[in-house]
């Protein structure tokens, strides 16, 4: 006698309890378009999904306090050192705690790694114009993960208390302290007093594993629901068009593509967490502020906040005093630099709107040679980026290439204006081109086609024949599958 | 690339793989396999006291080995290729929209009421104000703190050991980092004490007497963001900022010859006590460190 199988035994139950499968049929019937860009935006949000695993445990262990203690531990190099709470900890979950150390270094190159899938994604729902109506919503939502993901990233490097992160620490103070007007009580009331002090480490530690995770999250679950709701873009092809959308069915073979993704990205993490070293804290010895030195030569913050470090280095000695105050250096580089930052990419959505009067819904992607000036304007801001990032390893360039340090900020000073005009007309012509000559940039010339005709001649063929749309052939095949019976209706 | 992947998916459709050699459940097993293999390796490892690198690389190959295993899972289950649907439309009927506009506004409806709406925006705002003041009590008010630091008259300089400065301490060339004594954490107080030869100092006009036998101090703590000033040249009599690579000239009063800096390093004013020791003359005569609104 057979049984009626656990999983549909589990179904009817919560059916019959919570009337799910009206939701679950539509749900595992619902299309995703397959595309490797798509899969970016999925890395970011796995790597989130380890931070946070990772990051409980590591809560276990750690300990957000900058009380004095002498260190007593298997790391004979610092034996006998008077360090803070926090950074002791931080050596015994390195050193002492089992499985401490992988932990450790998984949550950093996750948080590298999210970093970089972040961006990247960016850059994609950017240069296919992913952006425009109706996503304005989730774009401003992106931007916002983007914003308090930088900043969470601080934050958690900054924890560990060590030489690199207090001296990284000392460098966000004195920001904030540049601030016109309220600049010395907003450093104040936020890090608790004049720096250095016992406040910070606490504060950072709930803005790092509470405030600003939960916020993440929210803002994770509310991009997720949107895109949900609203329904993934889609490059065109054959047979698509702004009211259709092609792809894989969520169940099976999309979600099992999905989660195997997820174990990759994982496997890799764990890979990078044992067998490549990150942020080795042990090295740098406890934070002290009359010793930053021999550390900090040479030393770079991490690779998210690297444009901001470079701003400040190649930021000229400039400062404006009026009326009896002063508008200290940082401010341009450490507040203004960000807010225009993120103020131009929270803004452009509508910005694009008010010069291309462009008002309609877009669920079709741009190819980036598409829509030459906005891929312009997107490889002029970041080769902007990209030579701010360099520059700040200035220090590293200079000893690598044996040039004074001196000449290479010049050389960078004159690069942030200059790379930037060529990254636009280089990249403007190039989409013009492209668009013109109907060539993949990758893709290399294809020749030309011939093909037999009835009466024994040879005619060309079109060589954009598979641009056009086979109305006839591919939809018969889409809304009805054989394998499956129709969805229900909304 | 579409075109080839699908033909191969073709392929190996019928027996799962002839195409490739392997039937892909072949692969899925073994991949699984190995991945139960490295798990319970990473279990032993743990259990023989851990050892990071072999625990990433077990874990590692465990978590791909399932990984692998479903996208080759997913590859046999995409035999009716892509599917096309209907995108529907976002915005919701007329009719709905109107119900709900209405029913919002229903709140207000009673004419009565209108002007007495805008007092919930009033006393709504007064809680926002009055929730600002708990706010204020996560710091001190910054009063003089950011204006003076732990210098008084007569202080001798110790140095990051405590051991007092003397005037016979420092060769010329030489150079240390020193605090207060009794102040030794004042970290807003540490200085820089360089030697130079005595009568190569270019004194600023009224810092005559601040440099006694070729030494001079000056705050560590740099004015662009507050690293330590670590760096001494001695060749250029340059003090170097290795974080942003701001340079300023000992003999000129540290001016900042190059980099972000934008102020000189503040002096402290030295002098040789009767018996041999550095002290202070007094307190810095400006605010050490990066730049704020009131600080001039």
């Amino acid at each position: 006698m057979s049984r009626t199988p656990i999983t549909r035994r589990l179904f009817r139950w919560t059916d019959e309890r919570l009337g799910a499968s009206h939701f679950a049929r539509k749900a595992l019937d619902k299309i995703f378009p397959d595309h490797w860009s798509f899969m970016i935006g999925e890395i970011a949000m796995y790597c989130f999904v380890i931070l946070i695993v990772t990051g409980v445990y590591l809560t276990f262990f750690f300990v957000p306090a900058s009380d004095e203690v002498i260190y007593r531990g298997p790391y004979k190099a610092l034996e006998g050192t008077t360090m803070s709470a926090a950074y002791a900890s931080s050596l015994d979950i390195s050193f002492e705690v089992r499985s401490g150390l992988v932990m450790r270094q998984m949550h950093h190159w996750a948080a590298l790694i999210f970093m970089a899938a972040l961006v990247v994604h960016l850059c994609r729902v950017f240069f296919t114009g992913a952006f425009r109506r109706p996503r304005e919503i989730n774009w401003i939502i992106g931007v916002t993960l983007l914003v308090t993901s930088i900043m969470n990233g601080f934050f958690g490097y900054s924890l560990l208390d060590d030489l690199l992160s207090g001296t990284g620490v000392r460098v966000g103070y004195s920001i904030a302290l540049s601030i016109p007007v309220a600049g010395e009580y907003l450093a104040f009331l936020f890090f608790g007093g004049e720096f250095p002090n016992t406040e910070f480490i606490t504060r950072f530690f709930v803005l790092h594993v509470l405030l600003l995770p939960a916020a993440i999250a929210g803002l994770l679950g509310a991009h997720l629901a949107i895109l949900w709701r609203q329904k993934h873009t889609q490059f065109r092809g054959p047979g698509r068009t702004e009211d259709n959308i092609e792809g894989s069915h969520l169940w099976p073979s999309y979600a099992a593509k999905s989660i195997g993704l997820f174990f990759i990205v994982t496997a890799v993490i764990a890979a990078l967490g044992g067998l490549a070293q990150i942020n080795p804290v042990w090295l740098y010895g406890p934070y002290d502020p009359a010793q930053a030195s021999a550390a900090t030569a040479g030393s770079q913050p991490d690779w998210y906040v690297g444009w901001l470090d470079g701003a400040l280095r190649i930021m000229p000695g400039w400062e404006i005093r009026v009326w009896g105050h002063t508008v200290a250096n940082p401010f341009f580089p450490g507040a203004v630099l960000p807010g225009i930052t993120f103020g131009l990419l929270y803004a452009w959505p509508f910005l694009e709107r008010r010069f291309t009067k462009d008002r309609d819904a877009h669920n079709l992607l741009d190819r980036p040679r598409d829509a030459p000036v906005r891929s312009a304007l997107g490889a002029a801001t970041l080769s902007f980026y990209t030579i701010l990032f360099i520059a700040g390893g200035n220090d590293v360039l200079a000893s690598v290439f044996k040039v004074a340090p001196e000449s290479i900020t010049n050389l960078f000073r004159i690069l942030i204006f200059v790379l930037p005009v060529i990254a636009f007309f280089v990249t403007r012509s190039a989409c013009r081109s492209l668009a013109r000559d109907k060539v993949h940039p990758f893709g290399g010339t294809v020749g030309s086609r011939v093909r037999r005709t009835a009466t024994g001649g040879y005619e060309l063929i079109d060589p954009h024949e598979d641009d056009k749309p086979k109305v006839g052939s591919v939809l018969a095949t889409a809304e009805t599958s054989p394998f499956r019976p129709p969805p229900p209706p909304d | 690339m579409g075109a080839s992947t699908a033909a191969k998916r073709g392929a190996e459709r019928p027996d799962g793989g002839a195409a490739e050699g392997m039937p892909a459940e072949r692969r899925i097993a073994i991949l699984l396999l190995a991945a139960t293999a490295a798990a319970l390796g990473l279990a032993g490892v743990y259990i023989a006291g851990g050892q990071p690198q072999a625990e990433g690389a077990l874990l590692g190959i465990s978590l791909g080995g399932i990984g692998m295993a479903l996208i080759l899972w997913a590859r046999g289950l995409s035999t009716e290729g892509t599917v096309m649907g209907d995108r529907g439309t976002l915005a919701g009927e007329d009719e709905d929209v109107e119900a709900v506009e209405e029913a919002v506004e229903e709140i207000t409806d009673e004419p009565g009421r209108r002007s007495v709406l805008k007092l919930f925006w009033v006393a709504g705002g007064a809680l926002v104000l009055s929730a600002v003041f708990p706010i204020r009590s996560l710091g001190p008010a910054p009063g003089r703190a950011l204006l003076t630091t732990a210098w008084r008259p007569g202080a001798r300089l110790v140095d990051e050991e405590g051991r007092p400065v003397r005037v016979e301490t420092l060769e010329v060339g030489g150079f240390l980092t020193a605090f207060p004594q009794d102040a030794e954490h004042a970290a807003d107080s540490q200085v820089v004490v360089v030697r130079v030869a005595d009568g190569e100092i270019r004194p600023r006009p009224g810092r005559e007497n601040w440099s006694p036998q070729g030494y001079i101090a000056y705050s560590k703590i740099c004015p662009h963001v507050g690293c330590p000033v670590g760096l001494y040249q001695q060749d250029t009599r340059e003090l170097l900022c290795p974080c942003h690579q701001s340079t300023f000239d000992v003999l000129d009063g540290a001016r900042p010859s190059f980099g972000p800096a934008t102020r000189s390093l503040p002096q402290l004013p030295l002098s040789v006590d009767r018996e041999g020791f550095l002290t202070a003359q007094a307190d810095f005569d400006e605010p050490v460190g990066p730049g704020f609104w009131n600080r001039d």
